[in-house]
């Protein structure tokens, strides 16, 4: 397992949101954490990263305890997080934007932005544009590459596709999969929740805070009681 | 009609020390600027920093006058600067350390941070009177004059005289070598950019690894140094009294709106708008259109708007016009 949180719990303040929770993936794969709103998706995936205190349980990483960590250390363990808003600089210009992904990193800096610009090639015509005047689908390609710079091996995505077009969804989709045939792997969190387990490996369904389903992409799919709940027929 | 007389004299009393003073208030407002999109609170004690820079300064001077170190021409408190601007940098970092830090770290709003500010302002103007005391000093002991005013009244045989202090060479130099590099440090550097991107967005650059500490210090360090040699220069200027930092406040604070918070480059230029509307609406134009109207239908009054007196309610004028008809300020910066 590259990642594994048994039986967490967390919340904000004292309020608990998510209870008993289990996420975990292998190497490699993509996983999508999917429910209604409220659900507690974000939460877990925050408590996974560090930004949220743990009530209960635990998180390895490469089997070993990250619980305690910092997301900074975590990040330095190759962990990397893409939040659902606020992910870029906004008045830094593109390149400056990924130099500043890269900070904690002493060298191959050039090579990473390099490698980005190959996998997002729109954002190497506006390197030195600045952020804020990016179209929404290339902010969040800003945000994925941001992300890339500290070369994760795991990445995570707080709703990536959040209030882009349909098309740029597609496009976005498509992207996360190619990050991950690049060895990364990813756990992402949607609303879209079709879309989302369509190119999963594994798929877990929260409602309430607590495990639903735990498959694969595909079963979650064509079960008939996920499809009825969560994906609207 | 007479032009050459007209623009010497303009160039005399409004263009030179509109020039001068303009890059007083600049870098002021570049510090306050730097302090507030970094650190998100409105600095008020920057103008006693500022008078608490050249106070060192001072102190430095009189040190090298007493053992005999001088750059004559050069007045000796340029000399001074170096270590001023090293000892300014420690006393903000200390005063961060025991007050703007504590509340950073319990997330106070920034009104809280802005009054803190102020009572941190009341504290240095009375430290610096108990150190160096509340008497108008002039601190300029090195040649006056770059350009005497009779020596362009002879060479091109004029009426008016064209002079060019020396005080006022300097705060030009200094301030363009100063802010040169400070742009250079924001844009180009590593540790620069870590710091726009940490006023950018604080959550994101912490996920990114800048260390926060780290920004806080390097912002200090910009700050202070800022804060130094601005009040310097400006007590070089004029000449070094405490009292009248505490009223400089208000322009600088005038020109950082102005240009549009939070926007270094706005700073620049609003410290100029300020320096100039306040030069130009508090000047006497009788003698000025005396060469440039037949004797007839010369006005008998002085031709001024304001009396000098006046002159920080001219900033304060500018202030309102420009909240009220432009409320980002001249380059778009937040809105306040």
């Amino acid at each position: 397992m590259l990642l594994k949180a048994s039986k967490i719990s967390c919340g904000y303040e004292k309020t608990k949101i998510v209870e008993n929770c289990d996420i975990y993936l292998k190497k490699g794969q993509i996983a999508s954490i999917v429910g209604p709103n409220g659900a507690g998706k974000s939460t877990a995936m925050k408590a996974i990263f560090g930004l949220l205190p743990l009530f209960e349980g635990k998180v390895f990483f490469n089997n070993e305890d990250i619980s305690n960590l910092k997301p900074q250390e975590r990040v330095l363990k190759g962990m990397s997080f893409v939040p659902q808003t606020n992910n870029i600089f906004p008045s830094m210009t593109v390149e400056e934007n990924l130099e500043m992904g890269g900070f904690i990193r002493k060298k191959g800096i050039k090579e990473t932005i390099h490698q980005v610009y190959e996998l997002f090639p729109v954002l190497n015509e506006k390197k030195s544009q600045i952020a804020e005047n990016l179209s929404g689908g290339q902010r969040q390609q800003l945000a994925f590459g941001r992300a890339l710079m500290t070369n994760p091996i795991f990445l995570m995505l707080d709703e990536p596709s959040a209030g882009v077009s349909p098309k740029i969804m597609d496009e976005l989709f498509n992207k996360v999969r190619e990050i991950s045939k690049k060895g990364v792997s990813i756990l992402m969190v949607e609303q879209n929740a079709k879309q989302a387990l369509k190119i999963s490996d594994i798929g877990f369904v929260l409602t309430q805070g607590k495990n639903k389903f735990i498959d694969s992409g595909k079963k979650l799919l064509s079960n008939p009681e996920v499809r009825e709940s969560f994906l609207g027929g | 009609m007479d032009y050459i007389n007209a623009i010497t004299l303009f160039a005399n009393y409004i263009f030179i020390p509109g020039l001068s003073y303009g890059c007083q208030l600049a870098l002021g407002a570049l510090g306050i600027t730097i302090v507030y999109t970094v650190l998100r609170f409105s600095n008020f004690a920057h103008g006693e920093f500022m008078s608490f820079g050249a106070m060192i300064s001072i102190l430095v001077m009189w040190y090298f006058q007493d053992v005999g170190i001088s750059i004559h021409p050069l007045p000796t408190i340029i000399l001074a600067l170096p270590i001023s601007i090293i000892l300014t940098i420690i006393f903000c970092l200390l005063i961060d350390n025991f007050c703007f830090s504590y509340y950073r770290k319990n997330n106070s709003e920034s009104v809280i941070l802005l009054i803190v500010s102020i009572g941190i302002m009341f504290f240095t103007n009375g430290l610096i009177r108990l150190i160096i005391g509340p008497a108008d000093r002039n601190i300029n002991d090195g040649e006056r004059f770059l350009v005497k005013a009779r020596t362009i009244k002879k060479m091109f045989e004029l009426n008016e005289g064209l002079a060019i202090k020396m005080s006022q060479c300097l705060t030009i130099t200094i301030t363009i070598l100063l802010v040169t590099f400070v742009f250079w440090f924001l844009n180009k550097t590593k540790t620069g950019k870590s710091m726009r991107a940490y006023s950018d967005n604080k959550d994101l650059s912490l996920l990114s690894g800048i260390n926060p500490e780290r920004v806080v210090l390097i912002t200090w360090v910009i700050a202070g140094m800022l804060a130094c040699v601005a009040g310097t220069l400006y007590g070089l200027d004029k000449s070094y009294k405490p009292f009248t930092y505490l009223n400089l406040v208000l322009p600088i604070f005038a020109s950082a709106i102005v240009g549009g918070v939070g926007n270094p480059i706005g700073a620049i230029i609003g410290g100029f708008v300020i320096a100039y509307s306040e030069i130009i609406i508090t000047f006497a134009y009788r003698r000025f259109l005396g060469y440039l109207l037949p004797d007839n239908l010369l006005p008998e009054s002085l031709m001024q708007v304001l009396s000098t007196d006046y002159k920080i309610a001219v900033s304060f004028l500018i202030l309102v016009i420009v909240l009220i008809i432009k409320p980002t300020g001249i380059y778009k910066g937040k809105l306040i």
